[in-house]
C-alpha cells in the first residue's frame, strides 16, 4: 500500500507562489530593480528578507543591466542566486544574459511575460523571453500557479547541476498567471532543502584558487567556446528528466519536456506555450466529446528545444496549428512556428500547419476563442489547406 | 581544476573538448605566455654607456626590465615584445633596437 503523504494547500498568485518557492530554496542573493516593469516576485522577496524569514542579501540595483550583472557575480562566486523581471526589464538585460551562460553562471530567474513597447503596455505576451530566446539559457513555460511554483523549485535543480550550470529562466504569462490567485500544493522546507541541497559552485570565485573569468577569445579559440556552450546546452534534456524525477518523488506530480494531451490518434494538434495550453486544453476536451480528434501539445521546456518529443508526436497529425503569442517581424513566422516548421521539415514530416499570432499585449485568448479557433482547424482540415500560413488571431481587420 | 597549456593553444594542438568550460583558467597566465615571441625587434644594451639611471626599467609595460647587481639592468627576453620604449628613453642611448 502506498503511503499517505499529507500535503499542504494554499491560495497564491503566481508571483507569490515564484516568491515563496525562491525562499524555500534558501536563495543567498537576490538582485533586482524594483520598479515598473518589476513584479510582486521581488516585492514579496524583500518582505521575507527584511522580516527575517529568508537569510538573504537583497540588493537593489539601479538598472536590470545591473541586476543581472550582480546575479553574474553573485553565481560565480558560489550564491544560490535569484532574480525576476518582464518585458523591457528582460530587454535591458539582455547583454548580460548572453554573457551569464557563456560564463555558466547558474541564475534561476522568473520572467513575467510581458509586452515590449511600444506603444506602452504592460501586460502579456512572450516577445520579451522570445527576444531572450538564443541567448544560451534554459527557458521553461509554466501553465498555471501550481507549475510556475514547481519548475521555479526544479529551476535551482536544473541550473546548478554540475553537468550543465546553465542559467535557467521560469516564465509564466504576466497578470494571467502573475495576478491571478490559485490553489496549490507547497512542499516542506525540509523536502525541498533535500531536493535542492547547496552544492558548491565548482568554479567559484576563491582566493586560494584564483582562476581567470571572462577572458578574451580571439578568433582561434573563440569558436571553440561557443562550440562548449552547443554541447552543453544539450544535456538540458538529461538534466531537466533526472530533476523532474526526483521532484515528483517529494511532489508528486512528474514534469516533461512536453505535455501531450489527447494526442495519441489526433488529426489536428495545437501548439502552444504559457497559460493557453490550459485553455486549449479545456476546449480540445470539449471537441472530444463531439468526437473531433483534436490534441493540444504544450512545451514545459522551450529552450533546448525538444524537437525529438514534438516530431514523435506531430509525426500523424493531418493538421498543426502553432499559437505564437509574440512574432519575428519580417521573418517567416513567429518564434514557435519557425521552430515547429524546422522540426517538421527535419524530421521529414509533411502536413498542413499553420501560425496563429494571438494574444499580444495581453488581448484575451477566451474559452469562446479557442473554439472558435478550433472550429476554423476542423473546417482546414475538411478542405485539406490553409487559406494562408499566418493568421493574426483576433485582430481587428 | 581547469588547467591550460599555453604552448599547445599557440600551436593549435585543442579542441573545444581540451579547452576549459567558458575560458575559466587557472591563473597566472601571464606568467605561463612567453610573449616574447611576438618580437620582432630585440633591445641591445651597451653597458659601458649605461649610467644606471633606471627610465628603462620604469618605462617598460611588461616589466621585462630586470635590475641586476651593480644597479644595472638586462632585458628579460622571454617576455620582451620588442616595443623599443625602453630604448627610446634611454638619455645615452644605450639600448639600440636590432632586428631579431
Amino acid at each position: 500500500m502506498s503511503e499517505l503523504k499529507q500535503v499542504r494547500k494554499i491560495a497564491l498568485t503566481g508571483d507569490e507562489a515564484v516568491a515563496y518557492a525562491a525562499k524555500q530554496a534558501d536563495v543567498d542573493v537576490i538582485a533586482a530593480y524594483p520598479i515598473t516593469p518589476q513584479t510582486i516576485i521581488v516585492e514579496r522577496l524583500s518582505k521575507y528578507v527584511a522580516d527575517g524569514e529568508l537569510n538573504a542579501a537583497f540588493i537593489q540595483a539601479e538598472s536590470e543591466h545591473s541586476a543581472i550583472s550582480i546575479c553574474l557575480g553573485a553565481a560565480l562566486a558560489g550564491a544560490r542566486t535569484f532574480t525576476s523581471t518582464a518585458s523591457q526589464g528582460l530587454a535591458l538585460m539582455h547583454e548580460v544574459l548572453h554573457i551569464a551562460s557563456s560564463m555558466r553562471a547558474p541564475i534561476v530567474m522568473a520572467i513575467a511575460n510581458r509586452a515590449l513597447n511600444s506603444p506602452l503596455n504592460i501586460h502579456c505576451d512572450h516577445s520579451d523571453v522570445m527576444n531572450a530566446r538564443d541567448t544560451g539559457w534554459v527557458h521553461l513555460f509554466a501553465n498555471n500557479v501550481q507549475q510556475a511554483y514547481d519548475l521555479t523549485l526544479m529551476a535551482f535543480k536544473i541550473a546548478e547541476d554540475p553537468e550543465l550550470l546553465l542559467p535557467v529562466s521560469v516564465n509564466l504569462d504576466g497578470f494571467i498567471l502573475t495576478h491571478s490567485v490559485e490553489p496549490l500544493e507547497v512542499l516542506s522546507d525540509e523536502d525541498i532543502q533535500r531536493y535542492i541541497p547547496h552544492i558548491p559552485y565548482p568554479y567559484r570565485i576563491d582566493f586560494d584558487r584564483p582562476l581567470a573569468y571572462g577572458v578574451m577569445a580571439l578568433p582561434d579559440t573563440y569558436m571553440e567556446f561557443r562550440r562548449q556552450l552547443y554541447e552543453v546546452i544539450a544535456k538540458a534534456y538529461e538534466v531537466f528528466r533526472d530533476a523532474s524525477e526526483s521532484f515528483s518523488n517529494i511532489s508528486g506530480r512528474l514534469y516533461n519536456l512536453i505535455t501531450p494531451y489527447f494526442v495519441e490518434d489526433a488529426e489536428i494538434i495545437v501548439v502552444a506555450l504559457g497559460s493557453t495550453v490550459e485553455t486549449l486544453r479545456y476546449i480540445a476536451r470539449k471537441f472530444r466529446e463531439r468526437n473531433v480528434k483534436i490534441g493540444v501539445v504544450g512545451l514545459t521546456m522551450y529552450r533546448p528545444f525538444p524537437e525529438k518529443e514534438i516530431a514523435n508526436t506531430l509525426a500523424n497529425a493531418k493538421c498543426v496549428a502553432v499559437m505564437d503569442r509574440a512574432y519575428s517581424y519580417g521573418g517567416v513566422g513567429g518564434p514557435l512556428y519557425t521552430d515547429i516548421l524546422s522540426t517538421l521539415y527535419k524530421n521529414g514530416i509533411r502536413t498542413m500547419v499553420a501560425d496563429f499570432v494571438y494574444g499580444l499585449g495581453g488581448r484575451d485568448f477566451k474559452l469562446m476563442d479557442a473554439e472558435e479557433l478550433f472550429n476554423k482547424l476542423v473546417k482546414s482540415v475538411e478542405v485539406g489547406r490553409f487559406g494562408q500560413d499566418i493568421y493574426w488571431w483576433g485582430v481587428r481587420e | 581544476m581547469t588547467e591550460i597549456d599555453v604552448n599547445k593553444i599557440i600551436k593549435g594542438e585543442f579542441s573545444w573538448k581540451t579547452l576549459p568550460p567558458a575560458a575559466m583558467v587557472k591563473v597566472p597566465t601571464s606568467l605561463e605566455y612567453k610573449t616574447g615571441v611576438w618580437r620582432i625587434e630585440k633591445p641591445i644594451i651597451d653597458q659601458s654607456k649605461c649610467t644606471k639611471c633606471l627610465l628603462c626599467w620604469i618605462y617598460c609595460p611588461d616589466m621585462a626590465v630586470k635590475r641586476i647587481d651593480g644597479g644595472s639592468v638586462e632585458i628579460d627576453y622571454e617576455f620582451c615584445k620588442g616595443c623599443g620604449i625602453c630604448a627610446e628613453v634611454c638619455p645615452p642611448k644605450a639600448i639600440k633596437m636590432v632586428e631579431e
